[in-house]
């Protein structure tokens, strides 16, 4: 016996996607289910009741009947408590024993799970896919959160009142948007992408550090705390940061609100409410006119001002906190998800059957079925591997930060006192003549010093032959020589010395000149 | 007429300080040559008339003979050959060195006696200063010694008349160490005894370990560290006259010889840092040859791929920037005329070339930006590693020619590779690498280059500076 798949209308508010696109259905009769789907569920997303007959579903308009046929439910959002067709649960027109896939939040409803294993129904909570490399394919998160970003640009485009590019023009100059990302995860570089490609400067933060090379790559400028603290945390996602960590954040954002225009918030970590990033007083500082776009809105929200579904203003500042930004793309979000949806259904179903296989071996199957034959599997043993390298923990302490200075300071003023020691112990025992001499040595050292530093690298080897020539400088000690003691021995060296040190003048001037005269400048 | 001839050294001390900072940019080297000449000549005439100097019979001839050998050898020399030259400058410096550290012993000793007088006379002449005295002569002798020598093997290797190879005699660090102790051990004598026949023997005895001791330290430095022993030996060589001007108590002597130092000794710095090496083991020698060497050479690296004339002619025609990339080879060729005619067709064509000049490409430093601009190169096209790095990765052709260690990416990418920290130009990150070379040779370190292996390298096999000749002619 094949399985059945209905999928019906989404009747949560707002939704407008449909998680089977007519390409996908095909694919899916060709696994060996059956698809029903209600009529006029991809209206919305541009895909009409025709395209999906083509494909090969059946059209079922009763809603009840729809239910009552389907082995598998494949929605989007949680089950409603009342259906508005037939004012029934969805899960209770469904009946036991089916399965039920859809988005459904298992942390965050564990009600819902003990529903569902009461009616000993089989649940896979799309969410719960492992964020792991083989199932990338059927990572919809990612694939939502792609559109996401892109569409929080295009949201903060519109609510903004200016152009995002700067221009020159004969009516004027405009400067360009100033954008800061805070989250850098697909939503947010997807946003940095978007923008950066309507000619905004982009910043975006971060608390892994392991993004920086991303947001670089897609445009952005990384802005980073003074603190070292990495935020990477399992599964790909940001963990929470120490509580220095969050202020040196905060300041930050402080700062940059006063600069930006817009600023777009995607900063989630799973089950847990948004962390509050964007404070009223942040909101006060921006500018008027700028826009704030809340991606987290559906966990609470970034910034204290959102109001969950709506775009509202407060202290001049549009702040949107649309929940289901993907849905805003429908034909878009609805081709990613069917398409990530079918890799799901692949995956468990291999051998093209259609059955469903719930072999909670694999460690996808495992991680995304959330109910199953009466029993609650969630949570899901820990992902085996991280996408971001282990590294061992390092704890965020500012004062050992501040210590190998400290100890490096030490030793230079050591030598400095040896030095010093040195120098007064010579001056002690040396004649002044020497001393004399020896001032004289040790300025010119500091002199040459200076000097050298500046040199252009291309000047090199004229340099060390402008040094050689006046290093034969010695010439003057033989001179000295020459006429000196009468001692024929004595004589001839300091002649053979003026000889050669000649020779080293000479050749050494000439050649310099002879290499300087060949550089040019072009022109 | 003392405090003349001191405002006449002062002036000339002056003058080489100008000098050595006019250098420090294009714009006013050339005026900085002359300062340098100026001073040069003020020392030298002010010194000749000074009143104690009289054999103006022997002086005049040896200064004019030698100064005419010295412009002749810079007349002469190929720019190819611009670092034996300079090599064999610092010899003569040494040289001399030496012989007035032993003229002013034997000076000394002939008149003894008449010191001795005069020093009790004078109650100057103490114990202090008589054994600072000694110390000069002997640090003198000793550095000159060894930049002497030094700059014999350094010439020699440059030259290819000796081994580039590293001389790895057993236990050398050891001998260094030997060496120097036992020449300390014979300046405590020589102070004790600095007078009779014992003190020859020991101020024998030193200069001839010293000169051994320059010997070995250069001899143990590879033919590919030798930009940093030439500069190391200028360094040496300044140290020398700074010695000389102590024992003489001469002050210009101890300027020059400071200013020179120092600066040798910080372009050694800056130079060790370009190769990632350690200072300190540059100037005690047989740097970089420590173990390393044995890494494993029987890796599998691939095939590389080599493309004839006409294709590598094609990829530059295809190209809108290029970056060129210098190496020794492109001086043992004698290619850079050839290059610089490349470089301005292609850029007559709307083509920007630029060259990355790494800090030790070739045998001396900035030995390629001396040989480009012999060749009429612009000197503002031509860009130091650090400031063409970042562009590789947008630049369309890179074209490698003659060098190999620079460009090898195994000093990032593999860290237990002998030259693995050394900062190399990264001229795989280009779409397409154009590698001239002779042979799949290694460059001097001895490592495999698997720059030849990467995918976007090709080579084209031949003579540089034929290969760049029938690039010209095929653009």
């Amino acid at each position: 016996m094949t399985l059945n798949i209905a999928v019906p209308i989404d009747t949560t508010a707002g939704e407008t996607r449909v998680p089977v696109s007519p390409d996908t259905t095909k694919k899916l009769v060709g696994l060996g289910f059956n698809i029903t789907v209600e009529k006029g569920a991809g209206a919305q997303s541009q895909f009409s009741d025709q395209d999906y007959i083509d494909a090969g579903a059946t059209i079922e308009a009763d809603v009840a009947k729809l239910y009552a046929s389907a082995d598998v439910l494949l929605k989007i959002n949680r089950p409603e408590e009342t259906h508005p067709a037939t004012g029934k649960g969805e899960l209770e027109m469904l009946g036991e024993g089916k399965t039920w896939i859809s988005f459904l939040a298992p942390a965050q409803n564990a009600d819902l799970l003990d529903a569902l294993q009461a009616k000993g129904m089989s649940a896979i909570s799309l969410e719960s896919i492992p964020r792991i490399s083989r199932a990338q394919k059927m990572d919809i998160l990612s694939s939502m959160a792609n559109i996401a970003g892109y569409r929080a640009v295009v949201e903060a485009a519109h609510n903004f009142g200016r152009f995002f590019t700067g221009q020159v023009t004969a009516a004027g100059k405009i400067p360009p948007a100033k954008v800061l990302v805070i989250g850098a995860g697909v939503a947010g570089l997807a946003a940095i992408g978007a923008a950066k490609s309507l000619g905004a400067i982009v910043r975006a933060f971060d608390t892994r550090m392991e993004v920086k090379e991303q947001v670089q790559s897609m445009g952005g400028e990384f802005l980073t705390v003074e603190l070292e603290e990495d935020g990477a945390g399992a599964g790909g996602y940001a963990k929470e940061m120490s509580k220095e960590f969050i202020e040196a954040e905060m300041a930050l954002f402080m700062e940059q609100a006063k600069e930006v225009d817009i600023i777009i918030t995607t900063a989630l970590i799973p089950g847990k409410p948004a962390p509050k990033l964007i404070t009223e007083d942040m909101v006060k500082a921006m500018k008027p006119g700028s826009v704030i776009v809340d991606l987290a809105s559906p966990n609470g929200g970034n910034c204290d001002c959102t109001v969950k579904d709506e775009v509202v203003t407060a202290h001049d500042v549009k702040v949107v906190g649309y929940t289901n930004l993907a849905a805003r793309a429908a034909n878009q979000a609805s081709t990613l998800l069917s398409n990530n949806i079918l890799r799901l259904f692949e995956h468990l179903c291999e051998a093209k059957d259609g059955k469903l296989n719930f072999n909670l071996e694999d460690e996808i199957t495992r991680g995304c079925t959330v109910v199953h034959e009466k029993e609650i599997l969630w949570p899901p043993p820990p992902p085996k591997l991280s996408a971001a390298p282990q590294q061992p923990k390092k704890q965020p302490e500012p004062v050992v930060e501040a210590e190998p200075k400290k100890a490096k300071a030490q030793p230079i003023a050591l030598y400095w006192l040896i030095a010093g020691a040195l120098l007064l112990g010579l001056g002690k025992v040396a004649p002044a003549d020497f001393v004399g001499h020896f001032t004289v040595f040790v300025l010119s050292i500091f002199i040459g010093w200076q000097v050298i530093w500046n040199v252009s690298h291309s000047l090199h080897t004229p340099l060390m032959a402008v040094t050689n020539a006046i290093s034969g400088i010695v010439i003057i000690g033989s001179l000295l020589q020459v006429s000196g003691s009468g001692s024929a021995l004595v004589t001839a060296l300091a002649a053979i010395g003026i000889l050669v040190a000649s020779i080293n003048i000479g050749g050494g001037f000439a050649v310099t000149r002879r290499m300087l005269n060949m550089f040019r400048k072009e022109g | 007429m003392t405090g003349l001839l001191s405002m006449a050294y002062l002036l000339a001390g002056v003058f080489f300080i100008l000098s050595l900072s006019g250098l420090s940019s294009q714009e006013t080297a050339r005026r900085g040559n002359l300062y340098g000449m100026v001073g040069m000549a003020i020392a030298i005439i002010a010194t000749i008339a000074a009143p104690e100097v009289k054999s103006y019979v022997l002086l005049i001839p040896m200064i004019v003979i030698g100064g005419a050998i010295g412009l002749r050898l810079a007349s002469r020399v190929e720019m190819t050959e611009m670092p034996q030259l300079v090599a064999m400058l610092h010899s003569f410096v040494g040289l001399a060195a030496v012989l007035i550290g032993w003229g002013g012993h034997l000076s000394a000793e002939a008149s003894y006696g008449v010191v001795a007088q005069a020093a009790e006379h004078m109650g100057a002449h103490n114990g202090a200063e008589a054994a600072i005295h000694n110390v000069e002569i002997f640090l003198g002798i000793f550095i000159g010694a060894i930049t002497l020598t030094g700059s014999w093997v350094a010439w020699g290797k440059l030259q290819g008349s000796i081994s580039g190879k590293p001389l790895m005699l057993p236990f050398r660090h050891g001998l260094n160490i030997i060496a120097l102790a036992a020449s300390l051990i014979m300046l405590f004598i020589f102070v004790g005894h600095p007078h009779g026949a014992l003190a020859i023997v020991l101020l024998l005895l030193m200069t001839i370990i010293a000169g051994l001791l320059g010997i070995h330290l250069v001899a143990a430095i590879g033919g590919a560290d030798m930009p940093v022993v030439v500069s190391m030996l200028n360094s040496y060589s300044g140290w020398a006259a700074a010695a000389t001007g102590f024992m003489l108590g001469n002050d210009l002597l101890i300027i020059t010889g400071a200013l020179v130092g120092s600066s040798g000794a910080i372009l050694s710095y800056i130079m060790c840092k370009a190769m990632n090496r350690s200072f300190i083991s540059v100037i005690l020698g047989g740097f970089g040859s420590d173990g390393g060497s044995a890494a494993a050479e029987d890796e599998e690296y691939g095939e590389a791929v080599s493309i004839n004339h006409d294709e590598a002619a094609e990829l530059l025609k295809d190209a809108d920037s290029i970056i060129i990339t210098p190496g020794f080879g492109m001086a043992v060729a004698k290619a850079q005329q050839a290059v610089a005619e490349l470089t301005e067709k292609l850029r007559k064509e709307g083509k920007e070339v630029r060259f990355a000049i790494h800090p030790v490409a070739g045998r001396l430093p900035g030995h390629m930006n001396v040989l480009l601009a012999e060749a009429n190169v612009p000197y503002d096209i031509v860009l130091e590693m650090d400031e063409i790095n970042d562009d590789m990765p947008e630049t369309d052709v890179v074209m490698v020619i003659g060098a190999n260690d620079i460009v090898n990416p195994d000093a990032i990418e593999k860290p237990n590779s002998p030259i693995a920290g050394m900062p190399v130009l990264e001229v795989w990150k280009a779409k397409k690498c154009i590698v001239l070379k002779r042979s799949m040779a290694t460059g001097y370190a001895g490592v495999q280059n698997p720059l030849f292996f990467k995918e976007n390298s090709a080579m084209l096999f031949g003579d540089a500076k034929e290969s760049v000749q029938a690039l010209v002619s095929k653009v």
